[in-house]
């Protein structure tokens, strides 16, 4: 259905990172949403953020209806994401509608009622600042305070329809008991609103995961499943989005230099300009090298790269590279390299991603070199670490940037890592780096496995490293069995045997 | 019997609102002597007012004094907890 149809709900951007683009253009436009979520999923700050940006990026003022935390609370603990919202009040782009309980008084009821005040007190401030975003936060604690829910659903329903009327875009938050289960604890969903989202905050493994959930836009189209977010200092939540990221970049057919000429003939000519390489290999055998090579080797051109370091320090990769012949301060101080290393520890994963995304915006670069991707496998779930693997491969690719990754196999000889599992179909190219054990000697082997658009080198040749870098020498001949793991010497005259195995004979 | 200072909230003159002032004038003049000041709000006309008490629903009935300070929600139709609220015991 084409998107100009003037019978389909038009969208509203939020302006939240990554959400308008998962809810394809934005919450519907003049409609209510409820947004559920247990305790700690960051209801609260997404309804913040709601009116926060459109105060900030559209110049669209908002009511913060607050049934629970003070006005004074919500000011004070928002102030820690950027955002003065005592300062909007006094333009007059905000205003608060406060619901919130008053400590220390006890009430009666004593006949009927309905909350026709607390809708006149809406429209007034909604009149008052001309509003076009709205937010209540959160019904729970008015089901908790009005003992007749039935009738608190249908004054619910009543505001939603006084919103709709004044095409006030609204998002109301409750609470959910469990993660996974009834939507929403008053059944809010049933009899108020058309659009559901669903935030989560799960303990999964060890690690928390935030994700978010766009579970009905009546009569719009929208993102399904979840999407992780984390909520930034100074930023508030930013929604990563997956599976929503196009897969719309030009595929480009000119070569850069991998670093080493052999590898670059193995490849038949070069890596590609905007393709995404992975290294994989047990440790020490020369995965870092690769990484360095590929970063030094694009400054010949004025090709910036930006080294993410995740097992070693700066001064462990200067020292390396100064080892094979790569001065790294050099081209840092020149403005062609960036490094920058950190633990996998020092954050969630989500962080990673958006630190990273950071760090290349600011920086462009035409090369990205990560050492290991594979590291960051132990701080998040097999989940977290798959969504972060296509977040990051899906931004270089978006950006025509080239990627190097390498990826450490958890045994010596042989195998395969998770990341190669998660990774290998995104990759353009994948190169192998194996040590070969013979005759009780260890040597390292080389192979392109994949490399996506053109012809490459179908042999494993053996390589050493030595004070001016990797050299590939010769293939392994009368060797099978290297990748598995199990390498066996062949005698030649089998070879032979075999070659002549598929030519065709004289009939006779 | 010290002064009954009250504050009736209503949200437009709805039947539930002219319920809501008839029953209050009619329990103050039965139990309260004419030792009462009595304000009608319509949530309408002075939204600031409602949003200074923090009056969600309506028909509420504040009473400001004699202290402790009582909010009574509903149209008052249920005398008994209307004098629970004002802190009054019926007579008889």
């Amino acid at each position: 259905m084409p998107s100009n149809n003037p019978s389909m709900i038009s969208k509203l951007a939020t302006g939240i990172p990554g959400f308008d683009s998962i809810a394809k253009g934005g919450l519907p436009e003049g409609r209510t949403t409820l947004l559920a979520g247990s305790a700690g999923s960051a209801k609260t700050v997404f309804a913040v953020q709601f009116l926060a940006e459109g105060v900030r990026q559209f110049g669209q003022h908002g009511v913060f209806v607050t049934f629970e935390e003070a006005p004074a609370d919500i000011r004070r603990n928002m102030a820690s994401l950027g955002w003065d919202i005592a300062a909007w009040e006094a333009e007059g782009r905000w205003a608060f509608v406060d619901a919130s309980p008053l400590p220390g008084e006890t009430e009666v009821i004593a006949g009927a009622y309905d909350l026709g005040a607390l809708l006149a007190r809406i429209e007034a401030a909604v009149n008052r600042v001309g509003a076009r975003r709205l937010a209540m936060d959160s019904l729970g604690s008015l089901f908790s305070y009005f003992e007749n829910h039935a009738l608190i659903r249908s004054e619910l329903f009543r505001i939603s329809t006084a919103l709709k009327l004044m095409n006030i875009t609204a998002i109301m938050t409750a609470e959910r008991t469990q993660e996974y289960g009834d939507i929403s604890r008053y059944g809010v969903e049933e009899f108020v609103v058309d659009n559901v989202m669903i935030l989560r905050n799960v303990l999964d493994g060890e690690k928390r995961r935030r994700t978010l959930e766009l579970l009905k836009f009546r009569g719009t189209n929208h993102q399904k499943g979840e999407y992780p977010l984390t909520v930034l200092p100074g930023q508030g939540i930013v929604v990563i989005p997956l599976s929503a990221i196009e897969l719309k970049q030009r595929s480009s057919n000119t070569r850069i230099a991998s670093g080493s000429h052999e590898l670059d003939t193995m490849c038949g000519g070069g890596f590609f300009r905007d393709s995404i390489i992975l290294v994989s290999g047990a440790t020490g055998c020369g995965k870092t090298l690769i990484s360095t090579e590929f970063a030094a080797s694009g400054a010949s051109g004025d090709e910036r790269c930006l080294f993410l370091a995740f097992e070693e320090s700066r001064d462990q990769l200067t020292r390396n590279a100064t080892g094979w012949g790569k001065d790294f301060e050099d081209l840092e101080s020149r403005g062609l390299l960036k490094v920058i290393a950190a633990y996998p520890e020092t954050m969630g994963l989500e962080d990673h991603l958006i630190a990273i995304k950071m760090a290349i915006d600011e920086f462009q670069p035409n090369r990205v070199a990560v050492d290991s991707l594979s590291a960051l496998e132990r701080v998040s779930t097999v989940k977290g670490y798959r969504e972060f693997v296509i977040g990051l491969t899906s931004f270089i690719k978006h950006r025509e940037i080239a990627g190097l990754f390498t990826a450490t196999t958890p045994r010596l000889i042989g195998g395969e890592s998770i990341t190669e599992a998660h990774i290998s179909t995104i990759t353009d190219s994948i190169i192998l780096l194996r040590y070969v054990e013979m005759f009780g000697e260890i040597t390292r082997g080389i192979t392109v496995l994949k490399m996506r658009g053109s012809a490459h080198d179908k042999e494993i040749r053996e390589f050493s490293i030595d004070a001016s870098g990797m050299h590939i020498g010769q293939a392994f001949r009368n060797v099978t069995g290297i990748l598995s793991g199990h390498p066996r010497h062949v005698e030649p005259h089998e070879i032979k045997r075999l070659d002549t195995l598929f030519t065709d004979h004289d009939e006779g | 019997m010290s002064k009954f200072v009250l504050k009736l909230y209503i949200t437009g003159h709805t039947p539930q609102s002219e319920r809501a002032i008839s029953n209050l004038r009619r329990i103050c003049e039965a139990e309260l002597n004419a030792q009462f000041e009595m304000q009608v709000i319509d949530v309408l006309e002075h939204p600031q007012l409602a949003e200074n008490d923090r009056i969600i629903a309506t028909p509420t009935l504040i009473k400001s004094l004699p202290p402790p300070l009582r909010r009574i929600i509903g149209d008052l139709s249920d005398s008994e907890r209307v004098l629970l609220g004002l802190d009054l015991t019926p007579l008889s």
